[in-house]
């Protein structure tokens, strides 16, 4: 792995374990994640790649009794930012994450995209417009909501509410965007949508994404990993993992045999 | 068989309407009958004058002055430290705790106590040990403490109210604990406050044991002037009037009119709050 240098990585994940309390989530997860690609998780439900994601951006912190062991490396700083000497806060203004329902604030469209650049202190309208403008555009928002910005985001529909909580994780200018099943509670047209957005998201933003959806990851993704019981079984390029899978199980869960 | 249903149904919902109806009902014929016995004093002079030849004429200006002190003091100390409480209870505290375990009975408790326990606790506390004296700063800290647990119940399901994923939301993007609660959960919940504070509002205008011995007296000469002050009040007007009255022919009229001044005080005031809480709610909708 240290042999792709630090060019191609945004960062890796070494011997990775979580606890939830006594219950041992995650067993020795080690993966590299290429910048500026979007790295898949897929697998069954309760394989752990929801838990994996959120310790990426160190959500787990927010409640108690949970533990990490192992590191996630950053590059280029190389700092482990599971380490609880890290400030979790500063990892999540740097790290992302959109969730698998649609989450935005009971405030306008302009303030759920402006709320992370004030949280940060910025407080110059004319910085918070551009930013939200180029946020929304981002997002492949824009066209569609320039005219009612102070409109209430609760108006929109699920889909662009959902590429909303897109625009407002982009406009903090986040180098890892983390994506929890983002399309599992949209219809199939807004899901496309979103996909195609994430592919072009891609040049911009280190991603991963987390889905069930396996079309989904071969359609998205360049890299995949399979995940079964809260461990890597695979890791792969998206190509091989879904056509000449190297593991058996992976090749069953592809095939649908299980999940 | 689907008759027999059908028919069931439309029993019990004319019950539930028969009793909304007779709420609305008992609303309206308790206000009838204030406006009957109580319009007759009713007028500009009886609401600004002060009273004259033994309460059996003039105005009822002390009274509502010493309301509105009493009402604005008691908010303005409790609602602080309520919001406090509640903000710790709901987003810092461990929910299974000892200690957490103990605040929730013990405002679960208070809320029961009667008024007078209050009045008296105040009367020993702040009247006496803090040396405040029958005043409205006595009379204001008394009723703090007894809205207090109101206050932090009602702030407390407001919080509650407000879905985690909006948290999760602001913490994704960076924020701090506390500006998450200051930007999202203060923000969203404060229609849900708001309404803890009309409930404060009116529970504290009307109330008669707690300020009996820590600020109200029946008779002042002149306004107050300090916060040391003792006060009238309108519900101990009434109470006054009634029991002690020693002319009823012209005092109860005046004791009636006293209570529909009380009444028509707190619905303003409530309905002041209503409006600015349907603003609120338009630009926060989820």
């Amino acid at each position: 792995m240290s042999e792709k240098g630090l060019k191609e990585l945004k960062s890796e994940v070494k011997n990775l374990n979580f606890y939830y309390g006594d219950v041992h989530a995650l067993k020795n997860i080690s993966l590299p994640i290429e910048r500026r690609k979007v790295t898949a998780l897929i697998g069954p439900s309760g394989c752990g790649k929801t838990t994996f994601l959120r310790c990426v951006n160190r959500m787990h912190d927010l409640y108690s009794h949970n533990r990490y062991e192992g590191e996630i490396i950053l590059y280029p700083e190389g700092i482990n930012i599971i380490s609880s000497s890290i400030d979790p806060i500063e990892i999540r203004m740097q790290i992302s994450m959109v969730f698998q329902k649609p989450n935005p604030f009971p405030k306008s469209i302009y303030e759920n995209v402006a709320y992370g650049l004030r949280v940060r202190g910025i407080k110059k309208s004319q910085i918070l417009a551009e930013k939200v403008e180029k946020s929304l555009r981002g997002a492949a928002l824009w066209d569609e909501v320039k005219d009612r910005l102070n409109n209430s985001a609760f108006d929109l529909s699920g889909g662009q509410q959902q590429r909303l909580c897109i625009a407002r994780a982009l406009a903090t200018n986040p180098r890892i965007l983390l994506f929890d099943e983002p399309t599992s509670a949209l219809d199939p047209t807004a899901t496309s949508k979103i996909e195609e957005l994430i592919i072009q998201l891609k040049d911009e933003v280190t991603i991963i994404i987390v889905t069930h959806n396996m079309q989904q990851a071969a359609r998205v993704s360049d890299y995949t990993a399979f995940m079964y019981l809260g461990e890597i079984v695979e890791h792969d390029k998206t190509d091989k993992i879904f056509t000449a899978p190297s593991n058996k199980l992976t090749e069953e869960y592809i095939t649908g045999r299980f999940g | 068989m689907v008759k027999a249903r059908a028919i069931k149904e439309m029993l019990l919902f004319n019950m539930l309407r028969l009793a909304v109806i007779i709420i609305m009902l008992s609303f309206f014929i308790v206000l009838y009958f204030l406006a009957i016995h109580g319009l007759k004093v009713l007028s500009i002079p009886f609401l600004i004058e002060m009273p004259r030849s033994g309460m059996t004429e003039g105005g009822i200006m002390p009274a509502i002055l010493g309301t509105f002190y009493l009402t604005l003091g008691s908010i303005i100390i409790a609602f602080p430290m309520a919001l406090f409480t509640a903000i710790y209870m709901t987003e810092y505290a461990e929910t299974r705790s000892k200690i957490m375990q103990t605040v929730r009975i013990a405002v679960n408790t208070l809320v029961g106590v009667p008024s007078v326990v209050y009045g008296l606790f105040g009367f020993a506390i702040f009247v006496k040990v803090f040396g405040f004296g029958v005043s409205i700063l006595a009379g204001s800290f008394t009723m703090a403490v007894m809205l207090l647990p109101i206050l932090i119940r009602a702030t407390q399901e407001a919080l509650l109210a407000v879905p985690n994923s909006f948290r999760e939301a602001s913490f994704a993007v960076g924020a701090s604990k506390w500006q998450t609660i200051k930007r999202v959960v203060l923000s969203s919940s404060a229609p849900g406050i708001l309404t803890g504070i009309i409930l404060s509002i009116s529970r504290a205008a009307g109330e008669t044991a707690t300020i009996m011995f820590t600020a109200v007296t029946f008779f002042t000469l002149s306004l107050p002037d300090s916060i040391f002050s003792e006060v009238m009040a309108l519900p101990y007007h009434i109470y006054g009037l009634m029991t002690e009255g020693a002319f009823p022919e012209k005092q109860v009229p005046i004791a009636y009119g006293t209570t529909l001044v009380l009444v028509l005080l707190v619905l303003s005031l409530s309905l002041t709050a209503i409006i600015l809480r349907i603003n609120l709610r338009r630009k926060r909708k989820w």
